[in-house]
């Protein structure tokens, strides 16, 4: 009895992990904000990147404001590569990162290991 | 709290804890193991759980969850078994714990290491520059210097930024900058590097590059998005890395059902292979295998002068079966000497001299330095004529005098003996340009020049054949005198007679047969190097924003081109040894700790898992690190 409980239990949990991470689309993208010479969004580091797609008009400098409230070493660089970038955050500060989006497209970025993402979507 | 002091509390409340595990009763029992375990929990392991739970929250898992997850499963159950009268293992929680920090703590400053090569090229711009402003000597800050500065420089001060010397002699150490191990020589206009440092004398400059135009900031930037960039080859660690942690929560669960439902093991020992399934799996090992090569490669090659663009250049620097070196200025010094003067050393330098005293050729200035070597003065020409592909002829004093070819002696009847013709010819046969020099109807002698091969170009030649790689060379010069050269330098493949605009096709050609490098100079020879698999750009020492190239020599030496293709080797094969390792880990440690070979006597404590886990990641970050120390 108590082996068909433990089954169920685990054909349960195990539906449940794949939801979790696969199941749901991740959020809506955050369109930078600015003027036609400058554009800035902020992202927040915990856990991830939240917003996870920040959309940049193509061809106006943008500046990525980094805030990372988490002091896992995981999320501790951010690197992006399309844009040549690879760089510590400091743990509860703004960071500026300065970019040119000339070319549209989406630009995944991620943590050193690459394991958290974030998506850049230029338009 | 930092890595180093959480890992000291954490080991110091565990050690009773496996103390006890070797036999030692504790006063107190479980719940002194309990009180004991509480504070490595929260203090050690905090910092985890709540990164775990940021992740969970955003649908993202990492390594943290899954450290979480298995000192929590250790943690609570103990708890539970402390109350139902049961055995514990606190001492597995608070050992993951330790041996976690153990390794994060290891990880820091070995990849503190690994990343060192930017700051340290940053570190070494110099803070401030002692400028002429209105007449005096001022300091100024660095970003204060402009363009047409003059700047003085004392010894043992650094080089501010990049300019050409206007008055002083000194030498100059760029080693820092360039690799370049021996000092060099600076005198009114040379070029001097921002950063090097000043020996012995001193000088004044005139900034020419300043800020992100200077060459040290070009190498920092080159580096940089070499850095940042991703090899190819971690294509598959990548797209596996977001998956990795949820798939290992999952097999945790299959191997808990395998052991407790179908094995029909106890409850415990389900639960003990689950945890250590858990522990074991280390996607850290995978995400920093590439990286941390990548950086300590590319960090090397900073400091040796050689720049290598991305991650894919080290792909491509595999099985290079050609490698092609533009003769000009790559293998020979890109500038005609004198290397043989036949007849009266004195007159026919001098009466050379004098009549290429006014000429713009390259030829007329080896030919006056020779002279000036000599401490020949040039006498006065009247009468100067150039004579548009065959010489210069004039007057010195009362005498009439030419120097050309041997078609301007014949337009001049002036008779070239036949054992001068012959001698012409043995000149001709090794590789050298040569020169009639004439005075008062007769000929006098000969002057024969040659570009020289730069004097480690026949080492690197040697050295690249060791590689295994062939080396060709390829030149506008005529057959002849390239086959002399190549022969010199014991080359056995030339290209002869190639105008600029063939030099990409003939590399085109060549790639039928297999992969080719090109080593050209970046500015004539950008199509041939874009063509090429692995192009490698000479720079001028002073330039090195060269847009085409994988790989930018900062110095003028081809043994560095010998150098970036055994450095590209070494770092690709260095990632592929540690993506291999770190997936033979996880494939390996991950059956292991589920209890797949217990049948074999193989059963991993969950608190073993955890160490192993710790080290697969530090070894990696290790092996990255030892490229630093590998012969180049």
């Amino acid at each position: 009895m108590d082996k068909i409980i433990v089954l169920t239990a685990s054909a349960g949990l195990i539906g449940l992990i794949i939801w979790w991470f696969f199941g749901q689309p991740k959020s809506p993208a955050v369109a930078a904000s600015g003027d036609g010479r400058e554009q800035s969004v902020e992202i927040t580091v915990e856990g991830g990147y939240s917003p996870q797609v920040v959309s940049l008009r193509r061809g106006v400098p943008a500046k990525l404001v980094f805030t990372r409230k988490d002091t896992s070493s995981c999320l501790e660089e951010v690197v992006l590569p399309e844009f040549g970038i690879r760089q510590k955050l400091p743990v509860g500060q703004k960071y500026e990162i300065n970019i040119q989006p000339d070319k549209p497209g989406r630009f995944r970025y991620a943590c050193g290991m690459n394991m958290f993402f974030g998506t850049i979507e230029v338009k | 709290m930092t890595t180093r002091s959480r890992f000291s509390f954490s080991l110091i409340l565990t050690l009773p804890l496996v103390a006890e595990m070797f036999g030692l009763h504790l006063p107190g029992g479980v719940w002194t193991m309990l009180a004991l375990t509480t504070p490595v929990m929260v203090i050690g392991g905090w910092p985890f759980f709540k990164s775990a739970w940021s992740a969970l929250k955003n649908r993202f898992a990492n390594m943290d969850t899954l450290i979480s997850v298995g000192t929590l499963t250790a943690y609570f159950y103990s708890l539970y078994a402390a109350f139902a009268v049961l055995d514990v293992y606190f001492e597995i929680a608070a050992l993951l714990i330790v041996f976690i920090l153990l390794g994060q703590w290891l990880e820091e400053i070995t990849k503190g290491r690994a990343s060192s090569a930017i700051e340290k090229l940053v570190g070494l711009q110099a803070k401030a520059a002692t400028v002429i402003r209105g007449g005096r000597e001022t300091q100024v800050a660095l970003d204060q210097v402009k363009v047409g500065d003059i700047i003085v420089v004392k010894p043992g001060e650094k080089v501010p930024v990049d300019g050409e010397v206007v008055e002083g002699r000194s030498s100059v150490d760029e080693s820092l900058v360039t690799g370049e191990s021996l000092p060099v020589e600076k005198k009114p206009g040379d070029h001097v590097i921002g950063a090097s440092i000043n020996k012995t004398g001193s000088f004044r400059f005139r900034a020419t590059k300043v800020g992100s135009d200077t060459l040290l900031a070009q190498i920092i930037e080159l580096v940089r998005r070499a850095q940042t960039s991703r090899a190819p080859i971690q294509r598959l660690a990548d797209q596996i890395s977001g998956y990795f942690v949820p798939i290992v929560l999952v097999l945790a669960v299959l191997t808990f059902n395998v052991w407790y439902v179908l094995l029909g093991a106890g409850m415990v020992t389900a639960l003990l292979f689950a945890v250590a399934v858990v522990v074991i799996a280390c996607p850290c090992a995978l995400g920093l295998a590439t990286p941390t090569a990548l950086m300590v490669g590319t960090g090397r090659g900073a400091k040796l002068g050689i720049l290598i663009k991305s991650g894919e250049v080290l792909e491509a620097a595999r099985n290079i079966k050609y490698a092609v070196f533009d003769k000009t200025g790559t293998l020979t010094a890109g500038r005609p000497v004198v290397t043989d003067v036949i007849g009266d050393a004195r007159l026919v330098l001098g009466t050379a001299a004098a009549l290429e005293a006014a000429s713009e050729h390259s030829l007329a200035t080896a030919v006056l330095a020779a002279a000036k070597s000599k401490n020949l003065q040039p006498e006065a020409v009247k009468n100067f004529q150039a004579v548009e592909g065959k010489g210069v002829v004039g007057r010195i004093g009362q005498d009439k005098a030419l120097i050309g070819n041997p078609a301007l002696f014949a337009d001049r009847d002036v008779a070239v003996g036949r054992s001068d013709r012959e001698r012409i010819g043995e000149l001709q046969q090794q590789g050298k340009t040569v020169m009639l020099v004439g005075r008062k109807g007769k000929l006098i002698g000969l002057i024969a020049l040659q570009d020289r091969p730069k004097p480690t170009a026949a080492e690197a030649i040697a050295e690249l054949k060791r590689l295994g790689v062939n080396p060709v060379m390829i030149t506008g010069d005529n057959e002849g005198t390239a086959r002399a050269i190549a022969r010199e330098l014991g080359i056995d493949s030339v290209i002869a007679g190639v105008l600029p605009s063939e030099k990409a096709e003939r590399v085109k050609a060549l790639q039928q047969t297999g992969k080719v490098a090109f080593v050209g100079d970046g500015i004539n020879d950008a199509p041939a190097l874009a063509q090429a698999d692995l192009g490698i750009a000479m720079g001028s020492g002073t330039d090195v924003a060269i847009e085409s190239g994988g790989i930018v020599l900062v110095k003028n030496n081809p043994q560095d081109a010998v150098r970036a293709l055994r450095l590209s080797q070494k770092t690709f094969g260095r990632i592929k040894l540690n993506l291999f390792w770190a997936f033979i880990y996880n494939l390996a440690g991950i059956p292991i700790a589920a209890g797949a070979f217990s049948g074999l006597g193989l059963v991993l404590n969950p608190a073993l898992a955890g160490l192993a886990m710790a080290f697969s990641s530090v070894s990696v970050v290790v092996s990255s690190l030892l490229l630093a120390r590998s012969r180049i």
